[in-house]
């Protein structure tokens, strides 16, 4: 079975290493300070034994934790088969990842790219594997979502998406094959709802609880727009908006102002306690 | 920490969660549509914390958590325990 390497701890992070290791896969997760390392596993493993309580599978939560190791200096990542990069949804950082990287792994190394919108193509270009450098739009929460985004990029080799689809299916992923556009299709659409919800917000149209009730009870969605950015982070939401913006030059991705004094706030959803809601406890 | 009355401290946490709904102590917080499995991680993380223990496995399941009366319960449950 192949041994991945995660970078990045937080949202995602944890959910695609906890839905590795319940799988059975060997996991080296990485991010840069070891206290985020530290609040992760806390998580991952509280979220392993609960699993079977929210719809799950029943998972031995101590074998499936000794699975994961974890690292602050990339070079963990020196070794394994796949690296899985979910650091935040920005160009700058992204970017220095994957030089660091690309200089770090193992040639043969399969990079897979975890972003909501920035084109699979741009990453190729800054690492000398092209060919190995292929995108997996994971959805949240990773362990409870059943499909995925599967983006090839231009020069995409046809055998680095096979052996990525072919991992995905041991996740027990279905992978939807997408173009590689900005904002793929999942996030052209999704973005622009959530920031058009919290325009309504920020413009004193509705309240954030009246928003979701809306979608919740008229359209029967799970969630509404609104609960979904708290879920997702309100951080993440807005870099995302951002990517689209500078990417389309469109005026229809200018993100909303309340989105932007929450993420300066802090108020970055249910990550941090607080968003349009507020939470208890998560780890 | 020590809590004599459990249901009043899940009672006071539901209340904040959702201000907007009063929930009976026997009433089925699942049923109600209140609980996602998201607010159900919650949950679980807020009765460790709050009550210092850890949920064992044969404990972590919607039934010891249904209900403010059944979360009182496992507390005692688990206190008895210790
Ligand atoms: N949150 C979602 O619902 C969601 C869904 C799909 C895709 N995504 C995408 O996944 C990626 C990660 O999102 P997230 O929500 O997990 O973000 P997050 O902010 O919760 O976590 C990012 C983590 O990366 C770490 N990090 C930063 N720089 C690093 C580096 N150089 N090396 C290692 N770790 C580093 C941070 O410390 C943090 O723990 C983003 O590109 C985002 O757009 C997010």
């Amino acid at each position: 079975m192949s041994v991945v390497g995660v970078a990045g701890a937080g949202v995602m992070g944890i959910g695609v290493t906890q839905n590795l290791a319940q799988t059975g896969h060997r996991v080296v997760l990485v991010d840069t300070e070891q206290q985020v390392l530290d609040a992760a596993l806390q998580k991952i493993e509280a979220q392993l034994r609960m699993s079977r309580m929210l719809g799950g599978p029943a998972v031995d939560t101590a074998a499936a934790m000794a699975l994961i190791s974890t690292g602050v200096d990339p070079k963990a990542l020196a070794e394994v088969d796949f690296v899985i990069e979910n650091i935040p949804e920005r160009w700058d950082l992204k970017r220095a990842l994957y030089l660091e990287m690309d200089r770090i792994c193992d040639p043969a190394t399969v990079f897979v790219v975890n972003t909501s919108a920035i084109p699979i193509t741009e990453f190729a270009a800054v690492t000398g594997r092209p060919e190995q450098l292929v995108g997996v739009h994971f959805m949240n929460p990773v362990p409870m979502k059943t499909a995925v985004e599967l983006i090839a990029g231009e020069h995409t080799s046809a055998e680095t998406v096979r052996r990525t689809r072919e991992l995905l299916n041991a996740m027990g992923k279905k992978a939807i094959d997408v173009k590689d556009v900005c904002g793929f299709i999942s996030n052209r659409v999704l973005m622009l709802t959530v920031n058009e919800a919290a325009f309504l917000v920020h413009q004193g149209v509705a309240t954030a609880e009246a928003v979701d009730e809306v979608f919740r009870s008229c359209f029967g969605h799970p969630m509404g727009p609104l609960e979904t950015a708290d879920l997702i982070g309100v951080d993440t939401i807005l870099h995302s908006i951002d990517v689209l913006y500078q990417h389309y030059r469109d005026s229809k991705y200018r993100p909303c102002p309340l989105l932007r004094t929450m993420a300066n706030a802090g108020r970055h959803g249910r990550k941090s306690g607080r968003g349009f809601y507020e939470y208890g406890p998560t780890a | 920490m020590s809590h004599n009355d459990p249901s009043a401290v899940v009672a006071a946490f539901l209340q904040q969660r959702f201000p907007h709904v009063e929930i009976a102590h026997d009433e089925d917080i699942f049923a109600l549509g209140l609980v996602n499995s998201l607010f159900a991680l919650e949950l679980v993380m807020f009765v460790e914390k709050t009550f210092g223990f850890t949920v064992p496995s044969d404990e972590m399941r919607i039934d010891s958590f249904r209900s403010i009366d059944a979360i009182s319960a496992l507390v005692d449950r688990q206190s008895a325990t210790v």
